[in-house]
């Protein structure tokens, strides 16, 4: 309970003004109007984090978008709050719903294994130019698992990701290290309160990377970069490399690229940990700005203010989830756009899912592809 | 579930390895089939321990992942012959997730042999004796799961 009091403290609860812009502000309020940040804070308060709020289910369904903590006028780390609150809770045995039957949840936790031998490599195709030692190391993450998880329904090949980074490093002159040794990053266990097994994988990425002697670490997903780069070093130290979303590496090897022109009208979904969390908003615009006769229309909530994919880590998807990506694909199809690009496999991945479940009309029935994939297809 | 250790000083030079084994069944065939393997007195190997969902469909990959997670050797799902399923298609969904699991195992690092699909009808009481045989030999081949702590 003490490290509960700890978080509330730090997270600054005790200066919400009860204003209610978070719960006006969120996501999940907006669908579900028995959830509302606001209250949750002040229950905090009231009960020092007490049995009553940890045991509550709603508390599993806060997406840690981070939208209302842009809003807050006295600056409340909701998120933080929340991430503490939800170990607390696993502590005394209470959970969330894991979506997908908890495979995910399992996966990770089975990465901890020191012994396991994975055999992730499969995707690596032979016109790609890999390393085993080097100095930029192409953090590759879950992408082979959800490949087998989702290919045969969501008709999504996501190492067409891990396929196109590695051409658009190779253009550039890069041959990035990848390594079979790799975990999971850990970012679904940290956000669902398992922060033992975290703690396990982010001690061994963060050895194995330094074994490869990688000084930049690049990723091509947003959770990863922000795990990697803000949250390992809470948790293990100084860290030694440097790490980067792939559109901040492209746009500082602007000048090594040659993209064939594209005239295409696209839209870009910032995930929340990309541009809330990581404050990189400019970067993957930047990016898709290098291809000649790309049109990006911008959504009406883009940017810091974009809304959220609707579920985070791999838990409670329901109901909720589904209003918020039906919103979300509505307000895409409005801006004339004929591709949403993204540049997190999970957003990705939820929004194929919306529109696979038959919910998609004429309107919103659009193209979602990941920014990678698409400047890659104009290499 | 924590593993258990072999006894201090390991005097027994060689310990014969005994595989943990879930076995998924389904409540309308495998189910009473290995009942029915009970009833005509059937002798095979006990190294495993019987879960029963009402279809084999409903077996998740999450569900099979978590055995392993807790320190299976091996998994097993068993349902109804394809076309004699309870509910018209829960082995075809069945099939299904056994693919997806297959992947996943593979990209783990875990031998595929390590997981099993067999149908198994109520009437088929010494086929499910022959089935658990085999697949509990399979794994004792295979030797301690790599997930272990």
């Amino acid at each position: 309970m003490e490290s509960v009091i700890q978080s509330i403290r730090s997270s600054r609860a005790y200066s919400c003004l009860e204003c209610g812009k978070c719960t006006a502000s969120c996501p999940i309020a907006r669908f579900n109007g028995a959830f509302s940040p606001r209250r949750v804070v002040a229950e905090a308060i009231e009960r020092g984090g007490g049995e009553h709020l940890l045991a509550d289910e709603l508390l599993w369904e806060c997406l840690t978008c981070g939208i209302c903590e842009l809003r807050c006028p006295t600056d409340v780390h909701f998120g933080a709050l929340v991430r503490s609150l939800r170990a607390a809770a696993v502590e005394r045995g209470f959970a969330g719903h894991p979506s997908h039957g908890g495979v995910l949840q399992s996966l990770m936790r089975m990465m901890t294994s020191p012994t396991l031998k994975q055999d992730r490599m499969w995707w690596v195709t032979e016109d790609l130019e890999v390393e085993s030692r080097g100095e930029i190391l192409y953090f590759v993450g879950c992408l082979p698992y959800f490949d087998d998880l989702f290919a045969p329904d969501l008709n999504l090949r996501s190492t067409d990701i891990a396929r196109s980074t590695v051409q658009l490093l190779n253009a550039a002159g890069i041959k990035p290290v990848v390594d079979s040794n790799e975990r999971c990053c850990g970012h679904d266990l940290l956000w669902t309160g398992d922060v033992e097994n975290f703690r396990r994988l982010a001690e061994h990425n963060v050895a194995a990377i330094r074994e490869t002697g990688a000084t930049v670490v690049v990723t091509a997903c947003a959770e990863c970069a922000k795990t990697l780069r803000d949250v390992y070093p809470e948790w293990v130290g100084p860290l030694g490399f440097e790490v980067k979303h792939l559109s901040s590496l492209i746009v500082e090897h602007a000048s090594s690229f040659r993209f064939k022109e594209n005239t295409g009208k696209v839209t870009f979904q910032d995930p929340c940990r990309l541009s809330r969390h990581m404050g990189e908003v400019a970067a993957p615009r930047q990016a898709m700005g290098l291809v000649p006769g790309l049109e990006l229309v911008e959504m009406l909530h883009s940017g810091v203010n974009a809304v959220c994919c609707g579920t985070s880590a791999w838990t409670n998807c329901g109901q909720t989830s589904r209003s918020i990506q039906a919103e979300r694909l509505q307000e895409a199809g409005s801006t004339g756009a004929a591709t949403l690009v993204t540049a997190c496999p999970k957003c990705q991945i939820h929004f194929r899912c919306a529109l696979s479940d038959g919910r998609a009309d004429a309107e919103n029935n659009m193209n979602i592809q990941d920014l990678s994939v698409l400047l890659a297809s104009c290499l | 579930m924590a593993r258990k250790k072999s006894p201090a000083g390991g005097k027994k030079k060689k310990e014969e390895f005994v595989p943990r084994i879930v076995v998924f069944a389904c409540n309308w065939c495998s189910y009473a089939g290995a009942d029915s393997a009970g009833v005509n007195r059937i002798q095979y190997s006990p190294h495993f321990r019987v879960i029963r969902t009402m279809c084999s469909g409903r077996v998740h990959p999450g569900f099979v992942l978590r055995a392993f997670e807790m320190g299976a050797d091996g998994v097993l799902v068993s349902g109804c012959h394809i076309g004699d399923c309870h509910y018209i298609f829960g082995n075809e969904r069945a099939v299904e997730n056994y693919e997806k699991m297959k992947a996943l195992v593979r990209t783990l690092g875990l031998e595929e042999g390590r997981i099993g699909l067999e149908w198994v009808s109520a009437a088929e009481g010494p086929r499910w004796g022959q089935v658990i045989d085999e697949f509990v030999e399979r794994v004792r081949r295979l030797g301690p799961s790599p997930v272990g702590r």
